[in-house]
């Protein structure tokens, strides 16, 4: 058969597939993230039927999903509101990345990975899922309560934290001496300590440079700007989702919402072909070895987000049921644990990180909201 | 009136809330889609919403004028009491010859007579608006004189 008429067939068949799981993961309302991991699977090498003629576009779709994903992160946020969350929630959040990092770091150690997995495995544990975290507070009304702006302060926290530990993780990845390692984290971190007070000062007006009437040249424009900034980024080893999340804090105001809603569809494609990738570049066979792992890791990272959200709402002056909502809220781990551990790349054992991590999103992106939910049955809700 | 609480809820938006009488505390967030939700937390579990509505734009207006009591609108039907006095909203229309410069260079009140009281950008309302403020495409402009002046800055600032 024709190249293209393969080509074609093939996308047409994974992305309707996608359609469908995305359909089923809404009928139970939970996270599609798992079951777009769980198809990526399917297709992978190893794999039930591997996909061979998209495998490229796939791979570019599958970047361009990551500097989605962070695009949007950002634009969520103002500068502003970044650095007033950040000193206010930085004790809890300090306590927070050293409860859930500690786990996958050690878990890393003892299965004798070597440092360089380890500190990735503890990037997968310790950030929680915006995205899951956002809809569980939709889902569940909880917008109103009093711990949600703990909750949120958090998330911020914990986005921001990722922000820096990205280009330390690229590179950790790119395997360089330690003062090569050292040089690209002094860099990353300049650059992200510049664009934040850039952005702090004079984001009204980058908004105001990118914003115009028309849907399409401001679509046009904030993805362009993205794309380059991100291109830049990687070109200093900052690492590309960085550039773009950086992109995203810079504009805020009308800019930011329109940019939001025009690329939010986007998001939501390319995102899906990320995670599917993810899923693709993993072999199935590798996971029952690390299924045990994975649950392991499972219990004792549920126990620790719980106790830092716990704690969090404590210092926010909430009562007891509130916390334990808080804690139970940031349980699950989603999108950002993919994109950690798929920087890992071309880095020894990073199969087996792959796997485990797959294994370990799946189980908490699931597990995290139906915990919420459990928590939240005791309180007296009326239904409208 | 009791004092209404800001709280910023980074990613989602903004929510204003007060303590009722009654013991209640009641809010609304302040979706950034336009999206609004109302919640009420009883006395005996003050942490929590008991009850979220979620409204549309639409809902929030129908809502909120069903309420009544705004202070802006009642200074408003006020004003309109005034003999031969008209207060309208006119927006600044893509193309509009007022897009493009500040209030000052419209030169409404010598031309027209009218005052622009006020001008409305997406949520924001700048009231009193000075001659150096710069109008761009979107705003409403809340002007008062009499109703010929007010036809008058309506075909003065129409596209074209």
């Amino acid at each position: 058969m024709d190249h293209l008429v393969l080509l074609l067939l093939e996308l047409g068949a994974v992305v309707l597939g996608l359609g469908v799981l995305a359909r089923l993961a809404g009928r139970f309302a939970i996270s599609p993230i798992p079951f777009y991991l769980i198809a990526g699977l399917a297709f992978g090498e190893g794999g039930i039927a591997p996909i061979v003629t998209s495998e490229e576009f796939i791979e570019i779709g599958a970047e361009l999903g990551v500097i989605f994903l962070l695009l949007l992160l950002g634009l969520e946020y103002s500068a502003r509101e970044l650095i007033t969350s950040m000193r206010s929630i930085a004790p809890a959040g300090s306590l927070d990345l050293v409860l859930n990092f500690a786990p996958g770091l050690i878990a890393g150690l003892l299965l004798g990975w070597g440092l360089e997995i380890a500190l990735f495995l503890g990037g997968v544990t310790y950030i929680s899922s915006s995205g899951v975290v956002a809809k569980l507070i939709n889902d569940l009304e909880w917008s109103g309560n009093r711990e949600t702006p703990v909750i949120l302060s958090v998330l911020v926290f914990e986005d921001l934290v990722m922000a820096a530990m990205l280009p330390i993780l690229a590179a950790v990845a790119l395997g360089s001496g330690p003062g090569q390692a050292v040089l690209s984290i002094v860099i990353a971190l300049v650059v992200i300590g510049v664009a934040l007070t850039f952005a702090y000062r004079h984001g009204d007006r980058i908004g105001r440079l990118v914003f115009h009437a028309s849907d399409e040249v401001t679509l046009l424009s904030v993805f362009g700007l993205a794309l380059v900034v991100a291109g830049l980024a990687e070109a200093v080893n900052v690492s590309a989702a960085v550039g773009a999340f950086l992109v995203g804090i810079a504009l805020s105001g009308e800019a930011a919402s329109k940019a939001h809603s025009l690329l939010t569809p986007l998001r939501d494609l390319f995102a899906a072909v990320f995670f599917v990738f993810f899923g693709l570049s993993t072999d199935p066979r590798e996971i029952p070895g690390v299924l045990v792992v994975a649950v392991l890791l499972g219990i004792v990272t549920t126990g620790t987000k719980v106790i830092a959200g716990y704690v969090a709402a404590k210092r926010g002056g909430i009562a007891k049921a509130g916390r334990l909502r808080t804690g139970f809220a940031l349980v699950a781990r989603g999108e950002f644990s993919i994109i950690i551990a798929g920087l890992a790349g071309g880095l020894s054992g990073s199969g087996e990180l792959a796997a485990l991590a797959a294994a370990y999103v799946l189980l908490m992106a699931v597990a995290g909201p139906i915990a919420a939910k459990f928590v939240d049955s005791g309180r007296q809700k009326l239904s409208v | 009136m009791p004092e209404i609480a800001e709280t910023e809820l980074p990613g989602l938006g903004v929510r204003l809330e007060f303590n009722s009488e009654e013991g209640h505390r009641i809010g609304v967030i302040h979706h950034r889609t336009g999206r609004r939700e109302l919640f009420v937390c009883t006395p005996s579990d003050p942490d929590s919403a008991a009850l979220t509505l979620k409204l549309s734009d639409d809902e929030s207006h129908a809502l909120a004028d069903a309420l009544g009591g705004s202070s802006v609108v009642e200074s408003v039907s006020a004003l309109q009491q005034i003999k031969g006095l008209v207060i309208d909203w006119l927006s600044v229309d893509d193309g509009s010859p007022y897009a493009a410069g500040t209030i000052g260079d419209a030169q409404v009140r010598t031309r027209t007579g009218v005052s622009i009281v006020a001008v409305i950008r997406g949520d924001e309302t700048h009231p009193a608006p000075g001659p150096e403020f710069a109008l761009e495409t979107g705003d409403l402009l809340v002007v008062v004189g009499t109703g010929g002046g007010v036809e008058s800055v309506r075909t003065l600032m129409a596209p074209g």
